[in-house]
């Protein structure tokens, strides 16, 4: 079965960030629609600062994402800061001991993630967030570690399942937050959490893809 | 709009370091957190600590009310965007005086996270931490679900009486339960004519048509109940006082405090326009104007348009609103 190393696995946090501050305008043109536009500014702060400690550093991908998680927890405020700091943090907390991760422990730090953002928020499926996103990908991976399913496999599936999830915020009406204030003028544009949660999990999924030991 | 601005990244820093510098009397940064405000009288032995935050564009709230008697420390974040849970904490641990500290603040996404995990951080240095969450604006929800209105222009009259009440050397339970009752009394409407812009965004964050009103708008553009044509500013203040005495229910006779503010740009002699007219369309309901404060006390950065506030006072509230306080807000 093949598996990552978390030693050396640091990168991954990095190549995350690098996807967010691409997506930087993007995602504030989307939160702009039904929100206040300033959600791609306020990730691309953070991620940024994170992805700056991080240079040159050798850390294993527990370090990374914690690192990662304490700076947007710490530093960045609004939302999105305590999401997903709790997020980062508590998906860290799930591997720190881990030598290797394979398809089971892949989903079981994102579950812990998606605990870790659940302790903070109070949103459920549906409500047009980023669980929308996050719920679809942790329960497709746990359901491709209970099918035996190859690490690779399970990954794409991961990935894509977020990018479903995504697309449907589409059609949802915001309930929570501030688009939810808009009612039914939240349809028919994507929710910007989401849409940064699948970017999120899909450059997770291609970080460690592109680093299984075979 | 043109702007006095250099990065548009170093804004909120530039305006609380220029804010504590003009204030220097009354407010002092945090030395370990600059984005924590505390007032120059804080912490006080045995008091409790009195703390809120939210993002910035508000001034002169949020800073703006820490001083004497009135709020000990404020956690300050990004343009309409919450404090970090670290601000908050910082913030409460900076007006920690040994009998607790309760965190007045308004009900956004943001700040309830921020506020809980602050809250929990706080208790494991061992500092009990009251909350009371502000929801004074009517139009953010219907009235049977209170819980989810917003905080808005009232918040001010809970930091006012929520800082007099500590400052008398009420306990944290008392204090607690004194601003929430203050919350309780109070009800605010705005009513916007124009948009602001996010400098950082640079596009303005939501949509007025020329010769359109948005009634029941937001802190940061919320919609609100209806767009409605622009009408004559008698007519205007008639709304806004329908709106927020019809979901109050004030017998005759209450003695009440009105606050009217400015929403960033609306100058101020239009705030006296409507406000001769609130004035007389709440005595004409048989209401006695106890207190009335009118000027820019919340804002929305630029946004054209003002907020009305009522607050039904008992005596208790009313001798808290008269206690003397030294805070740049006021």
């Amino acid at each position: 079965m093949a598996t990552l190393r978390n030693a050396g696995s640091g990168a991954i946090v990095s190549e995350i960030a690098a996807v967010i501050v691409e997506n930087r305008a993007y995602l504030s043109e989307i939160d702009g629609r039904i929100g206040d536009g300033d959600h791609g500014v306020n990730m691309a702060k953070g991620f940024s600062r994170a992805a700056e400690r991080l240079a040159g550093r050798e850390t294993s991908l527990a370090e990374a994402l914690d690192a990662l998680g304490q700076v947007l927890m710490s530093e960045i405020g609004g939302s999105m800061g305590p999401l997903y700091g709790m997020m980062f943090i508590e998906t860290a907390e799930a591997i720190e001991d881990a030598e290797t991760i394979d398809v089971a422990k892949f989903a079981s730090m994102l579950r812990a993630g998606l605990a870790g953002v659940e302790s903070v928020g109070a949103a459920k499926v549906g409500d047009k967030t980023m669980l929308d996103a996050l719920v679809p990908a942790v329960e497709t991976a746990e359901a491709a570690a209970a099918e035996g399913k190859d690490f690779p496999e399970a990954l794409a599936a991961t990935k894509q399942a977020a990018i479903d999830g995504r697309e449907r915020t589409r059609d949802l009406v915001a309930k929570i937050g501030r688009a939810s204030r808009l009612g039914e003028r939240s349809k028919g544009v994507l929710d910007a959490g989401a849409t940064s949660c699948s970017l999120i999990v899909g450059a997770l999924a291609d970080g460690i893809a592109a680093r299984l030991d075979r | 709009m043109q702007r006095f601005v250099n990065n548009p990244d170093d804004i909120v820093d530039e305006t609380v370091r220029g804010f504590v510098r003009a204030h220097a009397e009354l407010v002092r940064l945090d030395p370990g957190n600059p984005r924590v405000v505390v007032s120059t009288a804080a912490p006080v032995e045995g008091k409790v600590g009195v703390v809120t935050g939210g993002g910035s564009g508000h001034e002169p709230a949020f800073i703006g009310y820490t001083g004497r008697n009135m709020v000990d420390a404020v956690a300050v974040g990004e343009l309409f965007s919450s404090p970090t849970a670290k601000s908050f904490h910082d913030a409460i641990e900076a007006s920690n005086g040994g009998a607790g500290v309760v965190v007045l603040y308004g009900n956004y996404a943001g700040d309830n996270m921020n506020v809980k995990m602050a809250q929990k951080l706080a208790a494991k240095a061992g500092i009990e931490v009251l909350t009371v969450v502000a929801n004074d604006d009517v139009s953010s929800a219907p009235k049977d679900e209170r819980e989810k209105r917003r905080g808005v222009a009232g918040e001010i009259f809970m930091w006012k009486v929520g800082g007099a009440k500590a400052a008398s050397g009420a306990s944290l339970a008392e204090v607690r339960d004194t601003a929430q009752k203050a919350i309780d009394a109070c009800r605010s409407v705005g009513v916007g004519l124009a948009p602001c812009t996010l400098p950082a965004v640079g596009r303005p964050n939501f949509a007025i048509e020329p010769g359109k009103m948005e009634v029941g708008i937001g802190h940061h553009g919320e919609p609100g109940v209806a767009v409605e044509d622009l009408k004559p500013a008698n007519e205007i203040a008639d709304e806004m006082v329908r709106i927020v005495l019809d979901d109050h229910d004030l017998p005759a006779g209450t003695r009440v405090a009105v606050l009217v503010s400015g929403l960033g740009a609306t100058p101020r002699n239009e705030l006296y326009v409507l406000y001769d007219r609130i004035a007389a369309q709440i005595e004409a309901r048989g209401l006695v104007l106890a207190k009335s404060y009118v000027g820019d006390y919340f804002t929305s950065l630029e946004m054209v348009g003002a907020t009305l506030t009522v607050m039904a006072l008992d005596e208790e509230l009313e001798a808290l609103l008269e206690v003397e306080t030294a805070c740049p807000g006021f």
